[in-house]
C-alpha cells in the first residue's frame, strides 16, 4: 500500500449523484468511482492489485476464454437485472464448455446522467452473482458517453475457465440415437423482460430464470454419462439452439412437443402476444445431448439438482442430410421447428 | 392454459381424425379452402395435414393481411416516413413487407426513418399524444378484424382534437375476397370454405350465406385452435356428402349469426366504402375496401398528405398471385425456398407467419424433402 496521505475527497453521493462523464476520463472523478463502487463491491486480491491487468496464479488443465455484452432494456426485471445476468451468462458460456469458472472481467459502459443508485444495486447484484458462484471480478474498464448515445449501462464481460482433463463437448459431436435433454422450463427469462416492457401483468408474475449453471453442469459431468453437448439456449430460444447444433452436427432432431415444459403463466403470456415459447430467450437453462443409453442416468442426476428439478428428455437426434428439426406437435401431427426469421414478431389477428 | 389446452388436445384430434377418415368418401377428393391466414397458420403449426386422408385437402385461401397488401401500398407509408418525416405507427408484421427499391419499413428504419411497431392503434395515439410537434401516421392494415380498433383511434383523435394524427387505411372485407377467389377465370374447382374466425365475430355468419346459396359452397366457420379446424373439416365433408350447402357456425362459443353489431356501427360511422382497391394476387376489386368517410377527412393520411397510389408489378418469378387465388401451392413455386426465404422474401406470402409460403417453409418444408 502507498504510504503517501490522501488528500480528503467528497464521498460519491450514491443515493442522488448522476455519472457524469468527468467519471470516464481517466482523471480523478474516475478513480473515485472505481475504488468507492466497483473496488469496494467486488473486493479481491487481484482487483486490489490495481493495475492495468491481474495476474492470475497458474492452472493446470485447458484454459476456456468466453464474452457477452449485455444491453437488456429495462434494467431492472422480475427475477434479477444486468447485472447479475451479466456474470450469469458468461459463467454459463464458459459452464455449456464444461469448464470450471474461474475469472471474470467486465467492462461497463456508463450513459452521462445514469442514477448512481442504480449503478450501484447493479454492480452489488454482479458481485452477489459472482461470490455466489463462487468467481471473482479481477479486472475491468468504465466509459462514459453522453447523454442520449447509450441505454443507461452496458455490460461487458469476459471469463476464464478451466477444463478438467478428458472433457470435450462441442456442437458438432451430436450422433444420430442420441438423446436431448433439457433443464427446465421455457421462456421464463424472455417472457419476464417483455411482459414488463410491455406493461402486461399477470396473477402469478414472470420471473426470469437468470442463474449460474456451472454448479448443474458438475454434477453432470461428475456422473460420468457420455456427454456430448451442452448448450444454453438463450437468444433466439431453444428452437434456434437446437438448429445450430444439428447444423455443425450435420444431423436432425426429432422433438415430442408434449414433453417440453412450459410454465402456464409464460404460455399464456406468448399466446397473448403472437409468440412461440420455443423461441423465446432464456438465461438459466442448458440443452445436453447425450448417448441414448446414459439418457435416464443423466435425468436423474439434473432433476437431483435443484436448477434442473424440472428436467426432461425431449427428444432424439437422427438421421437426416436436411439437417431439420422436427417436431410431433401435442395433436399428433409433425412439423419443422425452424431457425428464427429475423426478430419474433406478434401476428396482426 | 385453461380454455386454450383444451382445444389442442391430441386424443380429442385423433378421434375427429378417424371420423374423418371414416365418413370421408375414398372415390372422391374434398378441396377445402380455408380462407383465414390464421388457419394457415395452424394447420401449418399442428401438423393437422398429417391427420387429414390424402383425399381431404387444403387450399390455403387469401386472408393474411399482409399477404394481399399491395407493393404500391407499402410503397406509400415507406415515402411518408422518408419524405415527410412522419412517425410511422404499424403492426409488427407489416414492417418487414418488400417494397419498392429493395426496402422493408424494417430497412426504412435502419436508413433513419422514424418507424415504430405498435401493438394496438391506443400505442399509436400515444405517441401522437407525446409528441405533439410530429405528425404520426398509423399505417392501418387488415381485414374486419383490426378495422373496429382503428374506428375507435380515429373518434377517439377526433374527440381530443388530435391534429397530428392520420391513418393511412388500407382495411379490406372478406366477402369481397371470397367473391373473387369464386369469380376466378377459369373456376377454381372447390369444394367449400373453412370460414374466418376472428373476422367473423365482427361481421357474423349472415354475410356468408350468399357463397351457400348462389354458389353452392358450403362454409363452416371455424375458431382458429386446432380442434376448431378439425370439427370444422368434419363438418364440411358431411355437408359435401350430404349434398348440403350451408353456413354452419363451428365457432359458437364467439360468433353469432349478427356479429358484433356495435363494432359494425363504429367502423360504418367512420368508414365508407372505396370504389375499389388493388388486392396483391386479386387484382381490383370493387367495393373491396374501405376509406375515412369525408368527416373524417383531417385523419386521412391520403388526404392529408397528398400522397397518389402508384400500382407497382410484383417481381416476375413471384407465385403470390396464384397462390392466393389457391391456383398453386407454395412448392410450385419456382423461387420457393431458393431465392425466396422467411430471410429474404420476395414476395408477401412469405412475410408473415400466417402465408401460405412462410407457413409451408417454417413448418411444413420437410415434406417435400421426405416424399
Amino acid at each position: 500500500m502507498s504510504k503517501i496521505k490522501q488528500s480528503y475527497v467528497k464521498p460519491l453521493d450514491l443515493k442522488h449523484g448522476r455519472v457524469e462523464m468527468s467519471h470516464g476520463a481517466g482523471g480523478r472523478a474516475m478513480a473515485q468511482l472505481i475504488r468507492e463502487l466497483f473496488a469496494a463491491a467486488f473486493d479481491n486480491e487481484y482487483l486490489a492489485q490495481g493495475n492495468d491487468g491481474a495476474v492470475l496464479p497458474s492452472v493446470s488443465g485447458k484454459l476456456v476464454m468466453s464474452c457477452d455484452a449485455h444491453v437488456v432494456s429495462p434494467l431492472f426485471f422480475a427475477g434479477g437485472d444486468i447485472g447479475c445476468l451479466s456474470v450469469h451468462g458468461t459463467i454459463n458460456d464458459l459452464a455449456m464448455m464444461g469448464a470450471r469458472p474461474l475469472y471474470l472481467a467486465a467492462s461497463f459502459i456508463l450513459e452521462e446522467g445514469f442514477p448512481l443508485a442504480d449503478l450501484k444495486r447493479i454492480v452489488e447484484s454482479m458481485a452477489h452473482a459472482a461470490k455466489e458462484a463462487g468467481v471473482s471480478i479481477v479486472t475491468g474498464d468504465t466509459k462514459v458517453v453522453e447523454r442520449g448515445k447509450g441505454d443507461g449501462v452496458f455490460i461487458t464481460t469476459t471469463g476464464i475457465g478451466v477444463l478438467r482433463d478428458g472433457i470435450s463437448l462441442s456442437g458438432d459431436a451430436a450422433c444420430p440415437g442420441d438423446k436431448i435433454l433439457l433443464s427446465g422450463s421455457l421462456g421464463d427469462h424472455g417472457m419476464a423482460i417483455l411482459s414488463q416492457r410491455e406493461g402486461l401483468s399477470f396473477d402469478a408474475p414472470i420471473v426470469s430464470d437468470t442463474a449460474s449453471l456451472h454448479g448443474l453442469v458438475a454434477a453432470m459431468l461428475e456422473c460420468g454419462a457420455e456427454l456430448r453437448v451442452l448448450r444454453d439456449p438463450t437468444r433466439g430460444g431453444l428452437a434456434t439452439t437446437l438448429n445450430e447444433i444439428a447444423q455443425q452436427s450435420g444431423v436432425g432432431m426429432s422433438l415430442q412437443e408434449s414433453a417440453i415444459p412450459v410454465n402456464p403463466t409464460v404460455a399464456a403470456a406468448c399466446e397473448f402476444l403472437g409468440l412461440d415459447p420455443l423461441y423465446v430467450a432464456n438465461e438459466g437453462k442448458l440443452v445436453a445431448i447425450c448417448a441414448a443409453h446414459d439418457a435416464n442416468r443423466l435425468l436423474a442426476v439434473m432433476r437431483a439438482h435443484p436448477q434442473g428439478s424440472r428436467a426432461a428428455i425431449i427428444g432424439e437426434v437422427i438421421e437426416d442430410s436436411h439437417g431439420f428439426v422436427q417436431m410431433t406437435t401435442k395433436l399428433g401431427g409433425r412439423r419443422i421447428v425452424d431457425w428464427l426469421t429475423g426478430e419474433q414478431l406478434p401476428r396482426i389477428c | 392454459m385453461k380454455y386454450v389446452d383444451e382445444f389442442r388436445d391430441g386424443d380429442l384430434a385423433k378421434n375427429i381424425a378417424a371420423k374423418i377418415a371414416e365418413e370421408s368418401n375414398p372415390s372422391r377428393s374434398y378441396r377445402l379452402m380455408e380462407f383465414c391466414g390464421g388457419h394457415t397458420h395452424a394447420i401449418s403449426r399442428y401438423g393437422i395435414a398429417d391427420l387429414l386422408p390424402s383425399n381431404v385437402r387444403m387450399i390455403h385461401g387469401p386472408g393474411c393481411p399482409v399477404c394481399v397488401l399491395p407493393i404500391g401500398r407499402i410503397d406509400q407509408a415507406i415515402r411518408l416516413a422518408m419524405e415527410q418525416n412522419v412517425i410511422l405507427c404499424t403492426y409488427a408484421d407489416t414492417m418487414r413487407v418488400p417494397a419498392s427499391n429493395d426496402l422493408t419499413l424494417m430497412r426504412a428504419k435502419a436508413n433513419g426513418a422514424d418507424v415504430r411497431m405498435i401493438y394496438s392503434t391506443q400505442d399509436a395515439l400515444q405517441i401522437a399524444r407525446d409528441n405533439p410537434q410530429r405528425e404520426v401516421v398509423f399505417l392501418a392494415i387488415g381485414f374486419e378484424t383490426t378495422t373496429p380498433p382503428t374506428a375507435v383511434a380515429v373518434k377517439q383523435a377526433a374527440l381530443e382534437g388530435l391534429k397530428n394524427f392520420s391513418v393511412l387505411c388500407n382495411h379490406v372485407l372478406t366477402p369481397a375476397a371470397m367473391h373473387a377467389i369464386l369469380n376466378v377465370e377459369g373456376g377454381l374447382q372447390l369444394d367449400g370454405f373453412v370460414g374466418p374466425a376472428h373476422v367473423s365475430t365482427v361481421i357474423g355468419s349472415q354475410p356468408y350465406e350468399v357463397f351457400a346459396r348462389e354458389y353452392k359452397k358450403p362454409v363452416v366457420i371455424a375458431g382458429f385452435e386446432p380442434l376448431d379446424v378439425m370439427q370444422s373439416i368434419l363438418m364440411l365433408v358431411r355437408q359435401i356428402n350430404a349434398g348440403r350447402a350451408e353456413v354452419e357456425n363451428e365457432f359458437t362459443r364467439a360468433v353469432t349469426r349478427e356479429g358484433n353489431r356495435k363494432a359494425q356501427s363504429l367502423v360504418a360511422e367512420v368508414f365508407e366504402l372505396r370504389a375499389d382497391f388493388e388486392w396483391r394476387g386479386l387484382g381490383t376489386l370493387p367495393d373491396s375496401a374501405l376509406r375515412l368517410r369525408p368527416e373524417f377527412a383531417a385523419f386521412d393520411a391520403e388526404q392529408h398528405f397528398g400522397i397518389d397510389y402508384v400500382a407497382v408489378a410484383d417481381h416476375k418469378a413471384c407465385e403470390c398471385g396464384a397462390i392466393l387465388r389457391g391456383e398453386k401451392r407454395p412448392q410450385e413455386c419456382k423461387i420457393f425456398g431458393t431465392v425466396c426465404t422467411p430471410q429474404n422474401p420476395i414476395g408477401s406470402c412469405m412475410v408473415s407467419s400466417e402465408g401460405a409460403c412462410a407457413a409451408h417453409y417454417t413448418y411444413g418444408r420437410f415434406r417435400k424433402s421426405v416424399q
